[in-house]
């Protein structure tokens, strides 16, 4: 079968991501020795990585379907501020704030997702509107019910070992669970089922794919929906495992998440990539934000490793899709 | 004689004040490959577009099997056997073939929600069906397609339009960007098409092609059938002339121009 082969592992999306992720834990255990894989160093990056990994998922689906979604930097506090502003400063029951967080995640979506649909204007302008009007909605409206830009929240209960909590006592947060369990789901869905050939085929060729009878539209605007509505269960959970949330921060989700699915071999313009490459690309861009306080360098340069990982990441990739592109002519030989 | 399959009875289009096509009457059977020639403007892409639902005719009738008919969109041409192949094949550079070649009808195995695309029965499938058409070169469905060669990503595109049924295949320019080779390429698979039945329509500005495959002749000038003849009727030097703006060219032009400024815009009958 040519996908066992090497050269078949090789030309697979997940490949630059795979040796990305192999490099750097070369690079941090060397020169920080193997404490970041010890369970108290792991649970550091692993952190960050599942709640990173949640969002950038979602994002690298649109991303394959030929579309962007900016707007998720500031659905993380939309998200923490709803249900600490409804189940903090209201005391209303926490389901009730987890249920708003989550439907303002999808309303979200949908008007992101039927403005890219109606209006055809580039989804990172759509998105880069949406993702300034909502920072106005949380900034202006949580100043007007609470009078101040931070909220207090106490959760207690099932809700918070669902979404808030630490695994095991440990440091390791539920989160990583979620993130798990969601990357299993879309692998299934992307990859096995036959919903994600269309994800695929929308990115190939919008056209060509409408003309083939996939419903490109809808597919768009659940794919937004989805997107923001995870950036919404990130801040919600963040607001519950921290007992607060803020008007502010989120905003470095967008470009970490865009790099985490661009480092996991997901093509800018769509049509490639791979629901594994790109949680590769998020445990990568982890550990090296992490694994730097392992070593003996300075935390400043770690903008400089991520920024070079990520072109390093994006020639790689570049690389093996060409190898994809022309690859078999030996391969047909040996299996004929 | 066999019916047409697909017919265009007195079909003009304008948009907005732009007559683009005028009184169009044409029609294609099965087994045949009808020939569309016509310089750079002359309304072969609007023509196309109209067969193909993306366009509504302004007047005049589309008819399948002698039914008129009416396609609101791609989909419902599609749906009615129509299908039509681009210049590019309109295929996805980076899926499999397997994968492209069931797009939105993917092949599944298992049960319920646990039903899974079935790669190797796609794969087997699109690879058989493109070596049926002929080209034999091409055995693994995981290879992408945009590995393949111009004139392979064509007959991709053919064989599966054949495959999903198609009744009347549209070629839109299919060997203007290739070379000899991948062009006889996609001549064999016109003709494996035609030899099942279907009819074609083949778009193309090259007289060798269209004399190697065409039954029937349509040259279109100005949007408007300026000659239709069938094979034999004309010699390659005559069909040339006519493409390529020669001398026969630029008097039919004249004489059509002529007729429709006396004509209240009609253009003259087609020349037999």
């Amino acid at each position: 079968m040519s996908s066992t082969s090497l050269g078949g592992l090789l030309r697979r999306p997940e490949a630059g991501a795979a040796l990305g992720l192999i490099a750097v834990l070369i690079f941090f255990a060397f020169f920080g020795g193997v404490t970041f894989l010890k369970p108290a160093g792991m649970a550091s990056w692993l952190n960050v990585a599942a709640n990173l990994g949640v969002i950038a998922i979602p994002l690298g689906l649109l991303m394959i379907a030929g579309e962007l979604d900016i707007s998720v930097g500031a659905m993380v506090p939309f998200g923490a501020m709803t249900v600490a502003v409804v189940s903090g400063h209201y005391d209303m029951p926490i389901w009730l704030g987890v249920a708003m967080a989550l439907s303002f995640g999808v309303i979200v979506g949908l008007v992101n997702g039927i403005l890219v649909v109606k209006t055809a204007v580039p989804s990172l302008i759509v998105t880069l509107g949406s993702l300034f009007a909502v920072q106005g909605v949380v900034l202006g409206l949580t100043v007007l019910i609470t009078k101040s830009t931070s909220v207090a929240l106490s959760v207690e209960g099932p809700a918070k070992a669902m979404f808030g909590d630490f695994l095991f006592g440990g440091q390791l947060q539920v989160m990583a669970l979620w993130w798990l369990g969601l990357t299993a789901l879309y692998i299934f869905f992307v990859h096995f089922s036959p919903f994600g050939n269309w994800i695929f085929a929308m990115g190939g060729d919008k056209v060509s794919a409408r003309n083939a009878g996939i419903p490109t539209d809808r597919l768009t605007i659940i794919l937004f929906v989805l997107s923001a509505t995870s950036a919404a269960f990130v801040g919600m959970s963040q607001a519950i495992l921290y007992n607060s949330a803020q008007v502010a921060g989120g905003q470095s989700f967008i470009f970490n998440a865009i790099i985490s699915v661009v480092v996991g071999g997901v093509l800018l313009t769509g049509g490639f990539g791979s629901v594994v490459g790109i949680f590769f690309g998020t445990i990568t861009f982890a550990i090296v934000t992490q694994g730097i306080y392992y070593t003996d360098f300075d935390r400043n340069w770690s903008s400089l490793i991520i920024g070079v990982l990520l072109l390093g990441a994006v020639l790689m990739n570049n690389t093996f899709r060409k190898m994809a592109l022309s690859a078999t002519t030996k391969k047909k030989g040996a299996k004929a | 004689m066999t019916a047409p399959i697909l017919a265009l009875r007195g079909v003009n289009k304008s948009f907005g004040p732009i007559d683009v096509l005028h009184d169009i009457t044409l029609e294609v059977k099965p087994g045949e490959v009808l020939c569309l020639l016509g310089d750079n403007g002359a309304g072969k892409s609007t023509l196309i577009k109209i067969m193909s639902g993306v366009h509504q005719p302004s007047s005049g009738v589309i008819e399948m099997d002698g039914q008129p008919v009416s396609f609101p969109t791609p989909r419902v041409a599609a749906e009615a056997g129509i299908s039509t192949v681009h210049q590019f094949g309109g295929t996805f550079p980076l899926m499999s073939i397997g994968r492209s070649f069931f797009v939105g009808v993917e092949p599944t195995k298992g049960w319920g929600p646990f039903r899974v695309y079935d790669r190797k029965r796609a794969n087997a499938i699109a690879v058989k069906a493109v070596q049926d058409m002929g080209i034999t070169r091409i055995t693994d469905g995981d290879r992408l397609v945009g590995g393949l060669s111009g004139g392979e990503r064509q007959s991709l595109a053919i064989a599966r339009a054949v495959h999903f049924g198609a009744r009347v295949l549209i070629l839109d320019e299919p060997t203007a960007a290739l070379g000899v080779k991948q062009a006889t390429h996609v001549l064999r698979i016109v003709n494996e098409a035609k030899r099942r039945g279907l009819a074609v329509i083949f778009i193309t500005h090259q007289v060798m092609h269209a004399m190697a495959v065409g039954d029937h002749f349509a040259v279109l000038i100005r949007g408007a059938v300026a000659a239709d003849f069938k094979k034999g009727e004309k010699t390659r030097e005559e069909i040339t002339d006519l493409m390529a703006g020669g001398a026969s060219m630029a008097s039919l032009e004249a004489e059509i121009e002529g007729y429709m400024a006396s004509h209240n815009g009609h253009p003259p009958p087609p020349a037999a």
